[in-house]
């Protein structure tokens, strides 16, 4: 698990014979590839033959399904910023890389997925584990390509990359035919792809709208900055902290965002959405300037549209034009990549300090805390609460861990509680609410980032999705610690059941195995808590312990996430209780 | 959302200029069915530059559906570029062929008048059917679909609409731009920025 050496073996030399195979591994080898998820099967054998001596520090993490190969790609791309690289195979593998490939492209999650295919001839004939892969995986992928012929990889995976990592990232996945990964052809080398000329990932940024921006941002009153995750894909963090320290504007964060900015800088307000802090949702209808920063105006995020901020003049910062003016209308578009455009605009706003403004955020930070926050965090009698098992990991880990979350309610209290230091540490399914994502994507993110403490927090309806990914973490030695907050039900669904269906709980009382003895099958330690008393303890023996640890605690059945800001309703309307 | 596009559904004329490549089509007709957006005609045709493909697809829809529409499709990345226009904005045609009954359009029609009155003329006459064509707008080729009906209408079959933009300076000169790995301030011509109803380009 240390860091290595990396080093990339030498290409062949042109004109060499080598094989489809080895072509494609020489590309990802240049491309700085060191990790890669798959499962292999009969249409990907060539390639995995190749990998099994191919020279060099690759690793390959074998997943037991593919849903898990990817959501660890995922991981490994969102904690490192690299391109995270997926093998499987054709048909039934192919298929099962689905999930991952929605949701990393509505979380814009650069990955290369190389899928095998049947070999060229017998496309169309419904051989043995023939999917129509380019056709199922069209609208879920950035860009896709089925390579027929071997010569074509090189420059096929050079553009894979390119596409991937650059403009808004996303999905790309090449399927190769079984024939491609045989053939031999005379290598011509391998050139990294910078340009395409149908593909512009990022436009020239025109100055007059920066300085229609920074005229509106100096004349506003109570200006209020939302970002997003592409403050993070940029690598634009410095920059953002810049601008907010000069322009003293309070910021709030959607969950794919939050980390880019402390959680403890003094004009960080907190989380945008549903179930987002009070002050944010509330000022969002009483700022004058609205400065969105990489994100894109989820519905989970706006509420109801017609009623969202229409008192604000909106700056909308985004690298995807087709994002602006999508939900929101802009008075000011400022199309670019926000590495560029946030230092530009920095130089012309003034400084100032916002601190009336400022301070009424904190005002209503104070009636959440007073109604919600201090119940749910320090709690003193009943059963154990979601939100105090985050406080107390907090603690210990003095927020310098990587939080991967699942989805559903936990994800909810991770996201609003935990206590993030550095950027690329909260990992969640924001767009797509894929269950079970966290355990593979935590396997992923330790991967990609090994030097740090990986948390899974995840419900015990998410981890039954993807648990037999316990077997990845066994077999590749991997830290990751498991965090289930066991409520004995699918808590949001039964939270909505709760509150919009009059308790009808439709199937949302879910059974959990015994998670520590099936930990225990795979080799895994565990704990289970269901006393305050001990939840601290076993969350230190859990960070203490020497490799993966899962740690079941059992908390309150029917708590519900609040605040939340009801489908329908305006974000204004955000409910306290 | 907005308040300037007009609101009514009106038809547009939406021009792409793509590479060709395997697929693409597919990836164009998701984003309109995901949307659930019926594409009234698609033609998919050479361009004025060797290698570039055109696209010209109708749909019937509202301006602010159909300028996302448009974003969308010219997010794709084999995408080059996106216009859309109304029909005022464009010269268009359809091709269309009618196949009846030789006899009776001899007998109880004079070929000569149909010919004339619509435009249209006889690709094929053989003794047991005539074939005949005629090009223009919809209501003209349906129009002769009316006057061949009682003289029992075989076969009919209209084009997709291919279209012309009345106000574009074709694509060659954006073409060189994009080749270009650091384009000039021209190719980054903002239309989207610039005059916001009309979107955009790049």
């Amino acid at each position: 698990m240390l860091t290595q050496e990396k080093q990339a073996p030498a290409l062949p030399e042109t004109d060499t014979m080598i094989s489809g195979s080895q072509a494609l591994l020489h590309a990802l080898s240049v491309e700085g590839v060191d990790t890669i998820f798959g499962y292999p099967g009969g249409a990907i054998m060539p390639i995995y033959d190749a990998l099994f001596d191919f020279p060099g520090n690759m690793k390959h993490v074998l997943v037991r399904h593919e849903q898990g190969g990817i959501h660890a790609g995922q991981g490994y791309a969102r904690a490192s910023g690299k391109v995270g690289v997926v093998f499987a195979t054709s048909g039934p593998g192919a298929t099962n890389l689905i999930t991952g490939l929605a949701d990393a492209l509505i979380d814009s999650t650069p990955l290369v997925c190389i899928t095998g295919q049947v070999f060229a001839h017998l496309l169309g004939t419904d051989a043995f584990q023939e999917a129509d892969v380019i056709g199922i995986t069209t609208p879920v992928t950035k860009w896709n390509y089925q390579v027929t012929d071997a010569t074509e990889i090189p420059e096929v995976l050079a553009k894979a990359f390119h596409i991937a990592r650059t403009g808004r990232p996303g999905p790309v996945l090449i399927d190769i035919t079984k024939n491609a990964q045989l053939q031999k052809f005379a290598f011509q080398g391998y050139k990294r792809c910078d340009h395409i000329r149908s593909y512009r990932p990022k436009p020239i940024v025109r100055k007059e709208y920066i300085e229609r921006a920074a005229e509106l941002i100096n004349s506003a009153q109570k200006p209020f900055v939302l970002w997003g995750q592409g403050v993070m894909l940029g690598a634009a963090e410095q920059e953002f902290r810049e601008f907010l320290e000069k322009s003293g504007i309070p910021a709030a964060w959607t969950i794919m965002g939050a980390g880019a900015l402390p959680s403890d800088h003094p004009l960080n307000v907190g989380m945008l959405g549903m179930h987002g802090n009070y002050g944010p949702n509330v000022m969002t209808n009483e700022c004058d300037v609205l400065i969105a920063i990489g994100m894109r105006f989820d519905d989970r995020v706006t509420g109801r549209l017609d009623k969202y901020a229409k008192q604000a003049k909106i700056i909308h910062l985004d690298i995807d034009p087709a994002e602006i003016d999508k939900n929101v209308k802009t008075t000011v578009p400022v199309w670019g990549d926000c590495k560029e455009t946030l230092p530009l605009l920095t130089q012309l706003v003034e400084k100032k300090q916002h601190a009336e403004w400022l301070a009424k955020f904190r005002e209503f930070e104070q009636q959440e805390i007073d109604a919600v926050i201090r119940e749910e965090l320090f709690p003193t009698s009943g059963e154990m609460t979601m939100g105090e098992v985050i406080q107390q990991l907090n603690e210990l880990t003095k927020g310098e861990a990587i939080i991967v979350s699942d989805v559903g309610q936990h994800q909810m209290v991770a996201c609003r509680y935990a206590k993030l230091n550095h950027t690329r540490s909260n990992i969640t399914s924001g767009g797509l609410g894929t269950m079970g994502f966290a355990l593979p994507a935590a396997i992923g993110a330790k991967f990609g980032a090994e030097d740090r403490t990986v948390v899974a927090v995840i419900g015990d309806g998410g981890v039954q999705m993807t648990i037999q990914e316990l077997g990845t973490i066994m077999q590749s030695g991997v830290d990751v610690k498991i965090l289930i907050l066991n409520n004995q039900f699918l808590g949001m669904v039964r939270q909505w059941q709760e509150l919009f269906h009059e308790r009808r709980y439709s199937f949302v009382d879910i059974q959990s195995p015994d998670y520590v003895q099936v930990a225990k099958g795979y080799g895994i330690s565990g704990r289970s808590v269901n006393q305050r008393a001990d939840l601290n303890d076993a969350l230190k023996e859990m960070l203490e312990h020497p490799g993966s640890f899962l740690l079941e605690v059992m908390v309150t059945k029917e708590n519900n996430v609040f605040p939340m800001v009801p489908q329908g309703c305006s974000v204004s309307e955000i409910r306290l209780k | 959302m907005s308040e300037q596009a007009p609101i009514e559904k009106q038809e547009y004329n939406i021009t792409v200029y793509t590479e060709n490549h395997v697929g693409l089509l597919n990836r164009i007709a998701m984003i309109f069915t995901r949307r659930k957006i019926n594409i009234d005609s698609l033609n998919v045709s050479p361009s004025e530059i060797e290698g570039i493909h055109r696209f010209n697809i109708v749909i019937n829809e509202t301006e602010e559906v159909v300028s996302k529409i448009a974003r969308q499709i010219e997010k794709q990345v084999e995408v080059l570029k996106v216009y859309y226009n109304t029909n005022e904005d464009v010269i268009w045609q359809e091709m269309a062929l009618y196949k009846v009954p030789t006899d009776i359009i001899a007998e109880k029609a004079k070929v000569e008048r149909l010919l004339r009155e619509n435009g249209a003329r006889a690709v094929v006459i053989r003794k047991d059917y005539t074939v005949f064509e005629t090009t223009g707008h919809r209501e003209e080729t349906d129009n002769l679909i009316k006057v061949l009906q009682p003289f029992g209408l075989i076969e009919f079959v209209r084009s997709a609409r291919i279209a012309i933009i009345k106000g574009s300076d074709g694509f060659n000169r954006k073409l060189r731009e994009f080749e270009r790995a650091e384009p000039g301030q021209d190719a980054i011509e903002n239309e989207f920025l610039n005059s916001r109803d009309k979107v955009f380009t790049m």
